[in-house]
């Protein structure tokens, strides 16, 4: 990593500043005031919206490879999301990608 | 007071089973940062003033890539938009308390201490503010403390884990197990394909902006199919 301890801690404060000021917006100016519909329906595909993007660049050209597709990886990226899928298990999904990463690995490898 | 003594109790029950989901991810995030370079005083400080593992996860992801900073913040604050909508659904019931009360319970409303305190008022509405005080207090006390601890040792263990074991791997697992259990609709579904092709095809633009167009194009697409969907239903129903 080639960050320096400015960088690193201006996105640690950051961050840490804009999400306490997100928690902190309706419950902080009060308001029984529901949210308008169109808001609400925005804010629910939020983590949706932003993981998936971050994680298919990674899954087709991981940085470990040097950017080339690897088979391990597309395998347990896969069986990853079909034990999340299916069970709806956020630790068992981990866990089973996981599995398959190291067990394709030695298999293939 | 029996009622807020109960209420608290209640509260620690209910949230006491997450430290099983709150700890591996507090583990593996100390870990995977201290991997990607960071040393222990910034990795607590980002569990400590972020409580936000997705957010963390992805920061650490963007400035291991040399993504500018200001789409690092930006990206990570996306991806906890989220709680304005938790602010917003505890806001009715919690609304009566002095503002000092609050604005230390906004500090702690993590996924856990939503959810399960969203349940509990809407299932009980005639509680008393102190009761739904001692409840949130209670949820709290097993999930947020686990979140600092697993972090130290996650980050004690990732000096001594060499980086040759795939860890680099860690965070496409983790983001992939997180968003799964959640493509549980049409419209959840569209929303992750958009962000994930968005994102691809968007990758020419610079200094990973393309991440950033992405999501709000899904976001609006989940937002235009749940629409449709709804429309739809009203019509047949």
């Amino acid at each position: 990593m080639t960050q320096d301890t400015l960088t690193i801690w201006t996105v640690i404060i950051a961050t840490g500043v804009g999400t306490y000021l997100i928690r902190l917006s309706f419950l902080g100016v009060v308001g029984g005031r529901p949210l308008p519909p169109v808001v609400l329906r925005l804010l629910r595909y939020t983590p949706v919206a932003v993981l998936p993007g971050i994680v298919l660049p990674l899954v087709l050209w991981p940085a470990a490879t040097g950017g080339e597709t690897d088979l391990p990886r597309l395998l347990a990226a896969l069986a990853t999301l079909a034990i999340g899928v299916g069970l709806r298990n956020v630790l068992l999904s981990i866990f089973g990608g996981a599995f398959v990463l190291y067990g394709a690995g030695w298999l293939l490898g | 007071m029996p009622g807020t003594r109960s209420a608290f109790w209640r509260g620690m029950r209910e949230g006491a089973p997450f430290i099983l989901v709150v700890a591996p991810f507090g583990l593996l995030f100390g870990v995977v940062a201290t991997e990607a370079g960071f040393n222990l005083t910034e990795v607590m400080a980002f569990s400590i003033f972020v409580i936000a593992g997705a957010s963390q996860f992805a920061a650490i992801q963007l400035m291991a890539e040399n993504t500018p900073t200001l789409i690092v913040i930006a990206t990570a604050l996306a991806v906890n938009l989220r709680m304005a909508m938790y602010s917003a659904a505890l806001a009715p019931s919690l609304g009566g308390l002095p503002f000092w009360k609050r604005a230390v319970m906004a500090y702690f409303l993590v996924d856990q201490t939503y959810a399960l305190a969203a349940i509990e008022y809407e299932n009980r509405p005639r509680m008393s503010l102190a009761e739904k005080t001692a409840f949130f207090v209670g949820v709290t006390v097993p999930v947020c403390p686990i979140w600092y601890v697993s972090t130290y040792v996650g980050a004690t263990l990732g000096e001594a884990i060499p980086p040759e074991y795939a860890l680099d791997f860690a965070v496409p697992i983790t983001f992939i197990a997180i968003i799964s259990p959640m493509l549980r609709t049409p419209a959840h579904l569209a929303a992750a394909a958009v962000s994930a092709v968005g994102a691809v095809v968007l990758s020419f633009l610079p200094y990973n902006s393309g991440l950033l167009v992405a999501a709000v194009l899904a976001m609006a697409t989940g937002a235009t199919v749940e629409t449709l969907l709804d429309r739809k239903r009203g019509r047949t129903a």
